[in-house]
């Protein structure tokens, strides 16, 4: 078990053991082939993956070398910004760009009827009454739904030229009221956002109400007086609420568009997690053959999800380009970023459990309301965040009954898009303070209530139809609560001198959602496979492609450690290429923690793909039997029976029998005569992947000791320790450092940021004075402790790790919080918790 | 107003001259006349620290300088710090220690850690988190960002104990 007091590994930076001539075979033997039903993972560990070797990425990185889209200058290049709608609600009445024509430096102004661009479409394939289609125009169609909303494009020379020429631009509006809340969009008589949508709801589905909710909810509330003269259950309910978060990549969207003659293409260089569904929707709206964009992806600084749906700028800019045949620069601004950027987060869960008297959850009853903004984003729609918390609310937890409404609205506020964890921080923190009541209302210790509901026996099909892999639900949870109660945190909460809170947070995630999984949402584009192209070139050096997007992530790194293992290289001869629509025929990009469970897969199989040819060429080459040869781990293959490799030997063959991959690939490319008959030159080839059935379920237990300032209400965080269960860990190092960057965020939501609005829809935190991102100052040093449980269908045994630390973070301080303010009978259940709030409810006790 | 001047500027031991109009930001300068691209830019108000380069030795928000006030400055940027290919201890720590994921703000992270080291080289750990609160960062949780600064701090001190400058060695435990 891991120690939690350590989280250096200095040592981790060597691969697991020497390599060693004379090591064994490596286990991958040539001719294996997967039957579609067997289990991927074999439980084979290799030389690299669970290595923290040194990231491919950060040299560049360190020394100023990597290049982002803004680092990008094109011959001739012009630059672009977006004249953007100031009311929040309105018919546009006229859209005057003469005068920024006349502007110094200005070449073109083009409002939505000059580019005539087809809209985004998101579309769930579900009755009328469960689900409203919207269009969102490129650029602002006779109508504005937020303040920040783009309406027209000006392009210059310079970007300066270009705010001068924003500046000048005139737009009348006839102005509408402004729907601000979920509450305001669903009362009688609200302004309406979409036409399509009278009642402001985009999606409204009711699920499972499986038999015994109500006759459970009876039986806790003690209506039944014969079964409840004795011992009582409780019933339990809970309203709580998230606020509209950013995501808030440090580097904002850009996109550097231009035109290509010779290739006859549309050049569109973007920071997106998802370059193919950028380009199928772009040759869309602008009504060209897929064939003639092309989206590739420099180096990107962060995404957390804003950037995995397509937005309208590129779209833009990339008609200007063509129009003008001159490459054009979008750079979105940070006031940009913070008010017309993809939002996230603004839910509220009114929640009613009931328990028995021995703190058994028996029937839970969920309303779920999700404010999504003004439009529906492509492709996963404005559904995605009540179809994820109405599907996966039971949690971790076994439910016997179930019953959930989940809305999506529309408001007159920027839109949404699935922030890292998607619903899970507020689906998870809603039935965490179920949990916290519930022990409260029982005499009960809160994780004792925990322990007796936890999910302990795998698989698990829940009462939500969904099937849980192994995980280490209970002993996250065991370890995180002994690990607080060995440091003593709750004895120095028992001394009552100060306002100590202990929280904990157990959960799981759904990574690597497959096809099949998406399907079930009913979603018309459906996500799910990736796959994967791996080419040997003469030297024996390799190049593997995923549809996969790295973006922090590590890709590069790990995907390497992955390769060289399944092939028995070295990562520094593996480079991985993503981000280039032209390299690989489709891909989804990364999204829900899918790159190393789906695209890590993929890029496996490929690489066992080409080794079972690499094992072939050397059979025949070597005159043996395709099964008498096997890669041998280092780089070569080797023929099984070759008496050199006998140590009792007599005398050491001269010439050991074995080819070099290098070897083996000069034949391939450059004597191709010598190749078995039914060979084909060169040394590719390509695999998919696609993760079958409900996906595979990453844990965590999160544990939370706070203090609360009696003086000001802000809340400091002492101690923080996450055990988690990502399966097979492939870096130990990048798995820590999700772990925290989203714990980090997490926090930032629980304790410090909000997209707030005034009364009219006018953003009030437009800069970093007001949305208050958390610094080193804010954010605790965390001790991560890794269980694992190996996914039995993913070909490394790995889950995902990328969104769990923002889905426990927040309902762990909230508990933490609460338990503070245990003394003062005031209950918190909305976030971010402002130290107002805090400093009030400490006072009352005074 | 729009009338260009002038600039004379060192950005990392070069002597440049770039004619600029006095709106032109120093970011904007360094990153798109001189193509030193490694500065990078996040808000363009100030608060998150990625334009962070060292003017006469001072981190600095080059989004928040105009360029005609670097007159006669001397600019160290991110491409400064490696030297003949060799990346420096602090680069090297920064490595070590995974203190960066999408490397979008390790270059203003970098040079505010050589400004901090530079000006308090006795710093402690929890002086140093202090400092870095300077910059934001999206990825980290800022934990490994402190460790490799604070690292880089104490084989900096290691190297002077034989040299005439006092250390505080209590700082390094």
């Amino acid at each position: 078990m891991t120690d939690l007091t350590t989280t250096d590994r200095p040592d981790q930076t060597a691969p697991h053991e020497a390599a060693d001539p004379d090591r064994p075979v490596h286990p991958l033997s040539a001719g294996h082939e997967h039957r579609p039903d067997e289990p991927r993972f074999d439980g084979r560990r290799g030389r690299w993956v669970g290595a923290s070797v040194p990231r491919r990425e950060d040299p560049r990185l360190l020394t100023g070398r990597g290049r982002f889209v803004d680092d990008i200058a094109l011959p001739g290049m012009l630059h672009a910004g977006f004249v953007r709608a100031t009311v929040a609600h309105a018919h546009v009445t006229d859209v005057d760009l003469s005068a920024t024509r006349e502007v110094p430096g200005v070449v073109a102004a083009f409002d939505g009827a000059d580019l005539a661009l087809g809209d985004i479409v998101a579309i769930l394939d579900r009755p009328p009454e469960e689900f409203t289609p919207t269009a969102m125009p490129v650029l602002a169609k006779g109508k504005v739904r937020f303040v920040g909303e783009p309406i027209a494009l000006v392009v210059a020379s310079d970007p300066y030229a270009v705010e001068d020429g924003i500046e000048a631009a005139r737009v009348s509006y006839d102005v509408l009221d402004a729907v601000v809340s979920s509450a305001s969009a669903l009362a009688p008589g609200a302004a309406v956002v979409h036409e399509e949508a009278p009642d402001n709801v985009l999606l409204d589905v009711s699920m499972f109400d499986t038999p015994g909710v109500d006759e459970a909810f009876a039986e806790a509330a003690g209506d039944d007086a014969e079964r409840s003269s004795t011992r009582r259950g409780c019933v339990v309910e809970v309203t709580t609420r998230s606020g509209r978060q950013n995501a808030l990549p440090l580097e904002t969207r850009g996109a550097v568009a231009s035109w290509d003659a010779r290739d006859d293409q549309l050049l569109v260089q973007t920071c997106t997690q998802v370059p193919h569904q950028v380009r199928t929707v772009l040759a869309r709206s602008l009504g060209i053959p897929e064939r003639t964009v092309r989206v590739t992806v420099p180096d990107m600084g962060g995404g957390f999800g804003q950037k995995c749906v397509v937005g309208r700028e590129e779209i833009a800019v990339a008609a200007a380009a063509r129009r003008l045949d001159r490459p054009v620069k979008w750079i979105e601004d940070r006031r940009e970023a913070l008010t017309a950027g993809f939002l996230a987060r603004e839910q509220e869960y009114r929640t009613r459990a009931a328990f028995d008297a021995d703190g058994h959850i028996t029937a839970l009853d969920v309303d779920v309301v999700c404010d999504m903004g003004a439009y529906s984003c492509y492709p996963f729609t404005a559904g995605i965040e009540p179809l994820m918390a109405s599907a996966e609310m039971p949690s971790v937890y076994r439910v016997p009954a179930y019953r959930v409404r989940g809305r999506a609205i529309t408001s007159t506020k920027a839109p949404t898009a699935p922030y890292r964890g998607v619903s899970r921080p507020q689906y998870v923190m809603a039935i965490e303070r179920v949990m916290e009541k519930a022990a409260r209302a029982l005499g009960m210790d809160p994780v004792e209530v925990r322990r007796r509901n936890v999910i302990t026996a795998f698989p698990y099909t829940g009462i939500n139809g969904v099937t849980y892999d192994p995980g280490t639900y209970r002993e996250s949870l065991d370890l995180a609560e002994a690990t607080i109660r060995e440091e003593g945190w709750f004895e120095a909460r028992e001394r009552g001198d100060r306002h100590l809170g202990i929280g904990f947070c157990c959960f799981s995630e759904r990574t690597g959602y497959g096809s099949e999984a998406f399907a079930k949402r009913k979603m018309t584009v459906v996500p799910g496979f990736d796959i994967s192209e791996i080419r040997m070139d003469t030297t024996g050096s390799v190049v593997v492609t995923s549809g996969t997007m790295n973006h922090g992530q590590s890709h590069e790194t790990t995907f390497a450690q992955i390769v060289a293992d399944r092939l028995g290289l070295d990562p520094e001869q593996v480079k991985l290429r993503q981000g280039d629509t032209e390299r690989i025929s489709y891909g989804w990009g990364t999204f829900a923690s899918r790159s190393v469970t789906i695209g890590g897969s993929a890029v496996a199989l490929a690489s066992e793909r080409l080794g079972e040819l690499l094992c072939r060429i050397a059979a025949h080459l070597l005159e043996t039997r395709p099964e008498n040869v096997a890669l041998d781990g280092d780089g070569g293959v080797v023929q099984l029976d070759d008496p050199s490799r006998t140590r009792s030997g007599a005398e050491p063959d001269p010439s050991p029998k074995r080819l070099s991959f290098a070897d083996i690939a000069d034949v391939a490319h450059l004597r191709a005569h010598l190749l078995p008959k039914d060979v084909d030159p060169t040394l590719t080839a390509t695999a998919s992947f696609d993760v079958p059935g409900d996906g595979t379920f990453s844990n965590a237990t999160h544990a939370a000791v706070v203090e609360a300032d009696p003086g000001t209400g802000q809340v400091r965080i002492l101690r923080y320790v996450c055990v988690e269960d990502c399966g097979v860990v492939i870096h130990p190092q990048v798995v820590d450092g999700q772990c925290r960057g989203g714990i980090a965020q997490g926090i930032a939501g629980a304790l410090f940021e909000e997209v707030t609005y005034d009364d009219q829809g006018e953003p009030s935190a437009a800069s970093f004075i007001d949305y208050l991102v958390p610094t080193a100052t804010e954010i605790p040093d965390v001790s991560i402790a890794h269980l694992e449980t190996p996914c039995a269908f993913t070909a490394n045994g790995a889950k995902g790790a990328g969104e769990g630390g923002t889905i426990g973070a927040p309902a762990a301080v909230l508990n933490a919080v609460n338990d503070a303010l245990r003394h003062t009978g005031v209950e918190l259940d909305t976030t971010p918790i402002h130290p107002g709030t805090v400093l009030d409810a400490l006072e009352g006790t005074s | 107003m729009n009338d260009p001047h002038l600039l004379s500027l060192t950005v990392n031991g070069a002597e440049h001259e770039v004619v600029v109009e006095p709106r032109r930001t120093l970011a904007d300068v360094l990153r798109h006349d001189l193509r030193l691209t490694g500065t990078h830019v996040g808000c363009e108000h100030g608060v998150c620290g990625a334009c962070t380069v060292l003017v006469d030795g001072a981190p600095t928000r080059a989004c928040l300088v105009f360029a005609v006030q670097a007159e006669g400055a001397d600019v160290r940027t991110v491409e400064s710090l490696a030297r003949d290919g060799e990346l420096s201890d602090l680069q090297r720590a920064f490595g070590d220690h995974h203190a960066l994921q999408c490397g979008f703000c390790t270059p203003g992270f970098l040079m505010l850690a050589e400004g901090v080291l530079a000006e308090q080289p006795d710093a402690s750990r929890e002086d140093i988190r202090e400092a870095l609160s300077a910059n934001l960062c999206r990825c980290t949780g800022y934990q490994t960002i402190v460790d490799a600064v604070h690292a880089t701090a104490c084989s900096r001190r290691e190297t002077e104990r034989s040299g005439a400058r006092p250390v505080d060695w209590e700082s390094c435990s």
